[in-house]
């Protein structure tokens, strides 16, 4: 046996270790940074109410809200650049402000994804607003849990 | 009449996929060399009937033949002739069947080559008619893509406007090419396994074949990135989307196990590792398909959704992993034991890469699955955003890349890591020197920025090093040029592909620290400033193209008083559907991208406009052409060159000892 070979158990050994270990950090840091900001709720209005009725919600929390945008309450302000429209899952809504430009495919009674926090005032500010992508597919946090209720025309805006 | 044969062409590769499977194993069984001679023939043919298949289809596109389901769903007769085709793989049903051509090209390939033994060849193309028949059975049962509508519709739905772009044309077919070329690897570790032996010929047949998958996949995620910064006008490239993720991970993989399959070829170690690696990767492809098919992520990217499809992949996974696991667990152990190696070698770098590589793609597979897990045991959604992964890859990609610039040096079986580090010395002083350079500038003085830019330096210089030592410039620099020339050709892919990476690195981090960015609301005829650029707002105008209309506007960007570019970015609305998309003005500089999204018209003619100026983001796909060029490099070695003759060498037991000077 060569000097600085080590037997085949040991060389096994080392690199067994080697791989736990590297293996257990990650695993242990990945757990410490999902409990942080990166892991974000995804609510839709009512869950909402409910969260903060509960006062598990704190204020300025981010979190995803999703739903429909309510018909009729989309507006733009003066600077031309925020604007501010009604999330609703046909139970309960929310006012949501963003400031930028709107994704192609948003709409009135269309289902959108926001990112952002609630106000004190409950003003939901949104960072990022998705749309859509596809017209055939509505993301699954954007079904209204009250859909019977629901009197937006969802699906019949684009179905030709 | 030309969809009906496409189906029964369908049909025909089924049963030439069954007969396949049976027959190839059944000849291995027997050992009978002209039974297993059957197996290729069978090969071909299902490739035939894929390939006549696809093109039926294909000419339904073209001819925009309503009367089937799938034209009349996702094409429109006015839509340009590229899109017409690429719409052939834009939808489910034709996705899956591209899918299964490639599967069946990517057999007949390995049935054309010479060099494998008619044994193991016969195993591999067994195990890749099981693929394809699984495949081929999932579309004739829940995917039929040659359904007839009656009555024929008068014109087509149309293609989600999106999509119609000459990026996403060509996204699709080189991610797949690099998802099902990973079959290969997978077929041909299953055939080892079935075979109970692995010799470092193995890995030199499996290489080539993963290095063409892995190629194909870093330009199908190199695509499907650059798409996303231009169509979708956020100036974003990557959002770490259940979808995106879906094609990182075999691509994290598929890396690992080029690397671990060089350990296989030169040293006869490593080998069940490899062969889990192989295995891995692949299901890896099989998940995310099954991800984005079945709907059970909440991406922006997903397809029609239909549980029914879901199921079927889901037991198709759970067939193909399960019993891939199963059969490496029952054979793994009875591989003959590998070849021994020092603490300090190549072989424990690369298992240093290996492990990072492999712990790195648990860690985006844990980040893509959590919400799944945690909505199944809590009842609520959650996602889990940016900040999990970029830390993750913070944390994997640090100790990777420091590593990486010294492995190429350390010899193998045996190394001395302190002359590794006096080699690397320079690169070690270079690297502290821009990070330091960089907190103490404080221009945006983040110590990540400073790590970033520290880690890409280092890798270039290391690099350069390691070439420098290899030629021996500062020893006898007359004489170098000719070392060079003489180096390995996979030698010059490493070195390309790693360089690549320090490119990709470099354009992140200089992209993130310093974007300057603006939003702002204006007229024709004002100016704004963003970073040393003034975007002059010279007008709007409405134009059509040739299935849409639209509004395009014109920036005039000035610096020092001199025009250096005009930015047309454009606000299309398709017909059938009626779509909007936006088309972000850009023109590249060698410092950087400059970008302008045009939004909505506002009270006094004024509109919305989103204006960034993106320092070398072009490095992204720059760093990610090098990778694919290193890839080819590679692939394009004497060793590993497809068909070569196998010439005098009698190559099996020469292998054992590998030449020093290549990789």
């Amino acid at each position: 046996m060569q000097k600085g070979l080590k037997t085949r158990k040991s060389q096994r050994f080392v690199i067994l270790v080697g791989a736990l270990a590297s293996l257990s950090v990650a695993i242990f840091l990945v757990l410490f940074a999902l409990g942080g900001d990166s892991l974000s709720l995804f609510l839709q209005p009512s869950s909402v109410k409910e969260k903060q009725a509960l006062g598990e919600l704190k204020a300025n929390q981010k979190f995803r809200l999703g739903g429909l945008v309510e018909s009729g309450s989309f507006t733009r302000l003066e600077d031309g650049l925020t604007y501010t429209f009604k999330i609703t899952d046909c139970a309960s809504t929310i006012n949501v402000s963003y400031k930028g430009i709107l994704p192609d495919l948003f709409r009135e009674g269309q289902g959108v994804v926001t990112e952002g926090a609630l106000t004190a005032d409950n003003i939901f500010i949104a960072e990022t607003v998705l749309a859509k992508h596809d017209e055939n597919y509505a993301p699954p946090g954007t079904i209204p849990v009250n859909a019977e209720a629901c009197s937006h025309p969802a699906t019949e805006a684009y179905s030709s | 009449m030309i969809a009906e044969i496409g189906h029964f062409a369908l049909i025909l590769a089924l049963v030439f996929a069954c007969s396949g499977v049976i027959v190839s194993h059944l000849g291995a069984m027997a050992n009978n060399e002209a039974i297993m001679q059957r197996t290729v023939g069978f090969s071909f043919a299902q490739f035939i009937m894929a390939l006549a298949s696809f093109a039926a289809l294909m000419y339904s596109y073209i001819i925009s033949d309503f009367s089937v389901l799938n034209v009349a769903a996702n094409s429109h007769s006015l839509k340009p002739l590229l899109y017409k085709i690429s719409g052939t793989w834009g939808n489910h049903e034709g996705s899956m069947l591209f899918w299964v051509l490639i599967l069946t090209l990517f057999g007949a390939a390995v049935a054309f080559g010479k060099s494998l033994p008619l044994r193991f060849k016969a195993r591999v193309l067994g195990v890749q008619s099981l693929l394809i028949l699984g495949f081929l059975l999932f579309i004739l049962l829940t995917s039929n893509p040659f359904e007839r509508l009656l009555p024929a519709a008068l014109e087509g739905n149309g293609l989600n406007p999106l999509l119609q772009d000459p990026g996403l044309a060509f996204h699709p077919p080189m991610l797949y090419m690099g998802y099902v070329g990973l079959s290969v690897a997978f077929s041909f570790s299953i055939a080892a396994l079935i075979e109970g032996e692995i010799t470092p010929m193995w890995a030199r047949w499996v290489r080539p074949w993963t290095l063409v998958a892995w190629t194909f996949l870093t330009g199908g995620i190199a695509l499907g990135s650059w798409w996303a910064y231009y169509e979708l006008g956020w100036g974003g490239w990557w959002f770490w989307d259940p979808a995106e993720n879906a094609s990182f991970m075999p691509w994290l993989a598929a890396t690992a196990l080029l690397h671990s399959a060089i350990v296989v070829e030169k040293r006869d170690a490593l080998k069940s590792w490899t062969i889990l690696l192989a295995i891995v990767a692949f299901s890896l492809s099989l998940l995310g398909t099954f991800l984005i098919r079945s709907g059970v992520m909440t991406s922006v990217h997903a397809f029609a959704v239909d549980p029914e499809r879901g199921i079927f992949i889901l037991g198709f996974l759970a067939f193909v992993i399960g019993g891939a696991f199963s059969l490496y667990a029952w054979r793994a152990p009875k591989l003959a034991p590998s070849g021994l190696f020092g603490l300090v070698s190549r072989e424990s770098a690369l298992i240093l890469n290996n492990i990072l590589l492999s712990t790195f793609t648990a860690v985006v597979l844990i980040g893509t699955l959590y919400p799944l897990f945690y909505e199944a045991s809590t009842g609520s959604q959650i996602s889990v955003g940016p900040p999990f992964f970029e830390f993750g890859t913070r944390l994997l990609m640090t100790p990777l890349i420091v590593a990486l610039g010294m492995a190429p040096i350390l010899a193998w079986k045996r190394g001395r890591l302190s002359k590794a580090f006096q080699i690397t010395i320079p690169a070690a002083i270079v690297a502290l020197a821009v990070f330091v350079l960089t907190i103490w500038s404080d221009i945006n003085g983040l110590i990540m920025t400073g790590l970033g830019l520290g880690l890409a330096s280092w890798l270039v210089v290391a690099i350069f090093l390691d070439l420098a030592q290899k030629t021996q410039l500062f020893k006898t620099p007359s004489r170098a040029f000719k070392r060079l020339w003489n180096l390995p050709r996979a030698t010059f892919g490493m070195h390309f592909a790693h360089f690549g990476l320090a490119i990709i690195l470099f354009g992140i981090t200089i992209s993130e620290a310093w974007t300057s960015e603006k939003l702002a609301f204006m007229a024709p005829g004002q100016s704004e400033q963003v970073g040393p650029f003034t975007y002059q707002f010279d007008s709007v105008m409405p134009f059509a193209g040739p299935n849409y209309t639209g509004i395009r506007a014109q920036f005039t960007v000035i610096k020092d008083g001199v025009t250096i570019a005009t930015l047309l970015p454009e606000d299309r609305v398709y017909t059938d559907p009626v779509t909007n998309t936006t088309e972000a003005g850009i023109y590249p500089l060698p410092s950087g991208d400059l970008y302008a999204v045009i939004g909505e018209s506002g009270s006094g003619g004024r509109w919305s406009v989103r204006l960034y100026f993106k320092p070398f983001i072009s490095g992204l796909w720059l760093g990610a052409g090098l990778m694919m060029i290193g890839g080819i490099l590679s692939l394009s070695d004497r060793r590993l060159r497809l068909g070569a003759p196998a010439g005098k060498k009698q190559s099996a037991p020469k292998i054992q000892k590998p030449a020093k000077a290549e990789v």
